[in-house]
């Protein structure tokens, strides 16, 4: 501790540069906590267990479609209380840049196993009344300036229909609202009929994309999500179930594969780090000859003044650092908010930490030793001479 | 109190081989102000460093408080440097972002006193140069003569018997030397100090007690003032 002021004059001798390298630094960490956070979440295994929601898609693919025979099979099983299946359907509305997700439902079903879907009386019959209804989220009727009676037309992207358009129209009879339930992932999305669609599509008639399967008791969800799978298991459709959560990370991996894009965005990110910190040691070092081989000449041996330096590297990045996996640590679970429950709940977690501390360390002796090696070869005589 | 037998230097410049100590013998004796002068190039510099330890010889004995630095390794040269030798420099070679008290306190760090005992040690150093009173002042907040005694303090903050100093008045007006070197003579009478001092300035040379004379990596007169 008692060389610690010796680190902090060190670091403090050119201020305005070890800040802004601080806060590079600092910047990469909250980088690197958010992204490890999103990344970790892609790359642990959810299971089924304690899920009153569980979904049955193809093994083979989420956007190999399913028989819809396999409904019936599914309702007669044990422990299943509900069952409601769904359809990608991809329309666009105006403009491919108006991208939401648009998903053909069977609607009683539907609102059955959904019950965080908030409607009023009259838009909950009018939705199970109307063949070309339709329901939109908040956030959807908020950012095109939808109102109820709205016809949306939208083009079908995957689906021509039977007239010979690819235009599908759909009459806006009410909102999706979200309540305080977690689950409320549908502030973006727009739901419609699924006989309306079976009916008007070419194609893959008496198919669905997934199903919904609500559980009678969530403690046996894994019980239930394997007997679905065996049950179809050796058929021309097998089945892969599972939780919700689990179903919405799949879904976003069709995307890419996120740890391989965080994973590379954050070895550009260390690497810039790395040119940064080893700059600012580098240059720090070089300006700071005379200090040394007074150290030296007080008596200071050749690897204590080594110490002093790679202290200077590894308290830069460890202060960073931490500081940048705090502010992530506490923008996650914002983030999370935001995502109402799209994915589970994201954290800088211990292993983040841990991982976190170790590139710290890491890059602080990177960055670090090699200056501290030119220091203790530093011959004090000559380094007096050119001070 | 030194002992210097057949000291040779010599620099290895590109290919040139550069001598620049011929076979010094020199004695010093404890307690004695030694001036060392001599033109520019003389090897004056290069015998003090041998004198504090900063430097090994290409040949010959060096013998300080009975120590064969010859013989000593670098780290064995950095620990009995710490605690026996001070260093006063021309351009005083303060470290900037460090208060007066705290530049004072670094040769301390390397005992196990505590902070408090480092912190009055320094502090009666610098009441011995007359700066009590600027100790959490930066250098920067220091003229060049205030600059120097902090410096001094920081030499005699480990209570060394030998002080060696080179040009410690090379940047000051004459005034502020004077003073200066009327702290270094009294640092040698009243508390025992040796202290060997290179300077190119016959006044400064006048307040030691004897006064050695080099040219060319050559002893050229011993004169006793």
């Amino acid at each position: 501790m008692k060389y610690l002021g010796l680190v902090l004059a060190g670091l403090m001798r050119h201020r305005s540069r070890s800040l802004l390298t601080l806060l590079s630094v600092m910047t990469a960490f909250v980088l690197f906590g958010l992204l490890d956070g999103v990344r970790t979440v892609f790359g642990e295994g959810t299971d089924t267990s304690g899920q009153d929601r569980l979904i049955v898609t193809s093994r083979l693919s989420i956007i190999q479609p399913l028989p819809y025979s396999q409904l019936a099979r599914i309702e007669a099983l044990d422990g299943v209380q509900e069952v409601a299946h769904a359809n990608w359907f991809g329309g666009v509305y105006q403009d491919r840049r108006n991208f939401f997700p648009n998903i053909a439902v069977s609607a009683n079903e539907w609102l059955a196993t959904h019950p965080e879907i908030r409607l009023t009386a009259a838009e909950r019959e009018a939705f199970l009344g109307t063949r070309t209804a339709a329901l939109a989220g908040e956030n959807l009727i908020e950012r095109f300036g939808w109102k109820i009676g709205d016809r949306i037309p939208l083009e079908g992207t995957i689906f021509p229909n039977k007239s010979g358009s690819n235009t599908w129209t759909f009459d806006l009879v009410g909102v999706m609202r979200a309540g305080e339930d977690e689950r409320s992932s549908f502030a973006g999305e727009l739901i419609f009929r699924y006989d309306y669609f079976d009916e008007g599509r070419t194609q893959g008639q008496g198919t669905v994309g997934w199903y919904v399967v609500q559980l009678a008791d969530p403690a046996r969800s894994n019980e239930v999500a394997q007997a679905i799978d065996a049950m179809f298991v050796n058929s021309d459709a097998e089945t892969k179930t599972q939780s919700e959560k689990e179903f919405n990370l799949a879904f976003a991996k069709q995307f890419g594969d996120i740890g391989l894009i965080v994973s590379a965005i954050m070895a550009a990110v260390f690497f810039t780090v790395l040119l940064v910190t080893g700059n600012t040691m580098a240059q720090g070092v070089r300006e700071r000859v005379g200090d040394i081989a007074i150290l030296k000449t007080l008596g200071f041996t050749g690897g204590a003044v080594c110490l002093l330096i790679v202290a200077e590297a590894l308290l830069l990045l460890i202060v960073g650092g931490c500081a940048g996996l705090g502010l992530a640590a506490l923008g996650l679970p914002a983030l999370s908010r935001a995502l109402r429950g799209q994915l589970p709940p994201l954290e800088v977690g211990p292993d983040t930490w841990l991982i976190g501390l170790a590139i710290m360390i890491g890059l602080g002796l990177v960055v670090g030793v090699p200056p501290a090696v030119g220091a203790l070869r530093l011959k004090i005589v000559d380094a007096l001479a050119r001070a | 109190m030194v002992e210097l037998k057949g000291v040779v230097k010599q620099y290895t410049r590109g290919r040139q081989q550069v001598n620049v100590l011929h076979g010094i013998d020199l004695s010093i004796a404890d307690g004695d102000f030694v001036a060392l002068m001599g033109p520019s190039g003389s090897g004056k510099t290069t015998l003090l460093n041998l004198i504090g330890g900063l430097d090994q010889p290409s040949a010959g004995t060096v013998e300080v408080a009975g120590r064969r630095l010859d013989q000593l390794s670098g780290t064995e040269l950095a620990h009995w440097r710490a605690g026996h030798v001070g260093f006063v420099f021309q351009f005083y070679n303060l470290l900037p972002m460090l208060s007066a008290q705290r530049n004072v306190e670094l040769p301390l760090l390397l005992t196990a006193l505590s902070g408090a005992e480092r912190r009055r040690r320094a502090l009666i150093a610098l009441e011995l140069v007359g700066l009590a009173g600027r100790a959490k002042h930066r250098p920067s907040e220091l003229s060049g003569g205030e600059e120097q005694r902090v410096a001094i303090a920081r030499a005699v903050v480990s209570d060394p018997q030998l002080l060696v100093c080179d040009e410690p008045t090379g940047d000051l007006d004459r005034h502020t030397a004077d003073e200066i070197l009327a702290l270094l003579q009294r640092l040698n009478r009243d508390h025992g100090k040796t202290i060997v001092m290179v300077t190119h300035d016959p006044k400064a040379a006048d307040y030691a007690r004897r006064q050695i004379h080099l040219d060319k990596g050559l002893l050229n007169g011993d004169l006793a003032a």
